[in-house]
């Protein structure tokens, strides 16, 4: 790939998709799109990015290239604390808080293959009859068409259950089909599964009471992780809660949210700096779905 | 430092255990099947044990319950580590008193995965 072409790759995926590819990336340009390439009948990676030029933001050969330099690494319960936050500190803090409206809204910003909202999903079932009468929902968004069509199948490889599912959580919630696990349809259920770019309008979501922005900031620009932090907190109630992966932050990004205090990873609301959403949810999303 | 027994009638999986647990910094005691197993038991308690289920002379499953009556033999964490991975098998491994259950193959990230989630790690 000529300098030249990987630096119009570069910016395409900065201003279609919000990822940041280092100049030193240009071996991971290369492997994961030789394979589009083929599979789009081009002879390389040259005649790739001439088509890239010629076509739209919306085109099949566009939406497979971001597609294919999106990280889409997942697996269950990852990282632990975030779970262990979600059930000992977050719905704790919610089914008090929301204890008259019965209703909590949840969304995985960028959920890749499912593993993320399932746990959720199954963190929710552990929690038992407290829930009966709730209304609980898990929204999971993703940029990639093709990781979401796996998420909704619910089906993961052996391979794939043994990183960080408990094995009874296997037992109770999977089942075996051929070689492969699928998640049971009760848990599947509790997720609603939807492409979204992050460098888009949040408002028609609605607004949430936790939101799991995790693993994805990594990827963005400063500008772009400061945009999506504040808008973030523009679909978020002052008694919202944010969590980050374990290498991001809102430090030196935003006054939006603010680090809970004595519960590492979970930001939220900064209610002196900014004017967040109302308590009550606005579901123009839920009601056009 | 932590023990570990691996017990497993071949000696690949046993190597290939070994280099990862030692990895993990655990010391290792190896076993080739339940019988010999059940000896090191009663010579010393492991804090771990990763347990084929197929074994000559006595299977893992025999093994665990007998492991289980054994003075302070509810201590050891075991972690059945098989290719027997069909729901049935887990199930009868976890009501056995199974701590944990890895389906073979396995690689380093599972067996530190599974290690954590029983508090080993």
């Amino acid at each position: 790939m000529t300098p030249q072409d990987f630096d119009y790759l570069r910016k395409m995926l900065r201003e279609r998709s919000g990822q940041v590819l280092s100049a030193e990336k240009q071996y991971l340009a290369e492997s994961r799109l030789l394979p589009v390439a083929r599979k789009h009948g081009l002879a390389g990676l040259a005649e790739l990015v001439d088509k890239l030029k010629a076509t739209t933001a919306a085109a099949p050969l566009t939406v497979a290239v971001i597609e294919a330099m999106t990280t889409n690494e997942s697996f269950f319960f990852r990282d632990k604390m975030p779970f262990d936050h979600f059930r000992a500190v977050i719905m704790p803090a919610l089914l008090a808080a929301r204890a008259r409206e019965k209703r909590i809204r949840i969304w995985c910003t960028a959920c890749a293959t499912g593993q993320e909202p399932y746990s959720l999903a199954m963190s929710l079932k552990a929690i038992g009859p407290a829930l009966a009468g709730w209304r609980v929902e898990i929204l999971a968004t993703d940029l990639s068409n093709e990781v979401l069509d796996k998420a909704k199948a619910g089906i993961y490889s052996q391979f794939e259950v043994q990183r960080g599912l408990p094995i009874q959580s296997l037992v109770k919630f999977f089942t075996k089909v051929d070689e492969a696990w699928q998640i049971a349809e009760e848990i599947r259920a509790m997720v609603k599964f939807r492409p979204l770019n992050l460098l888009n309008d949040f408002s028609p979501l609605g607004t949430f009471d936790l939101v799991f922005c995790r693993n994805v900031l990594i990827y963005f620009g400063q500008d772009t992780k400061i945009g999506v932090l504040n808008r973030l907190a523009r679909q978020m109630p002052s008694d919202g809660f944010l969590i980050l992966g374990a290498a991001e932050t809102v430090v030196g990004l935003t006054n939006a949210f603010k680090p809970m205090t004595d519960q590492r990873g979970i930001y939220v609301p900064n209610v002196a700096a900014a004017k967040p959403a109302p308590a009550s949810n606005v579901l123009k999303f839920a009601a056009k779905a | 430092m932590k023990t570990c027994l691996v017990v497993d009638d071949s000696s690949v999986i046993r190597k290939v255990a070994r280099r990862i647990l030692e990895g993990l910094e655990f010391e290792i005691v190896e076993a080739e099947d339940g019988e010999q197993a059940l000896d090191a038991c009663r010579r010393h308690l492991p804090d771990a044990i990763l347990l084929d289920w197929n074994m000559p002379k006595m299977d893992g499953y025999e093994f665990l319950r007998l492991l289980r009556k054994l003075p302070g033999g509810d201590g050891p964490k075991v972690v059945f580590c098989t290719t027997e991975n069909d729901v049935a098998h887990i199930a009868r491994a976890l009501h056995a008193g199974a701590n944990e259950y890895i389906m073979k193959p396995f690689d380093k990230e599972i067996v530190e995965a599974k290690f954590q989630e029983v508090g080993l790690i």
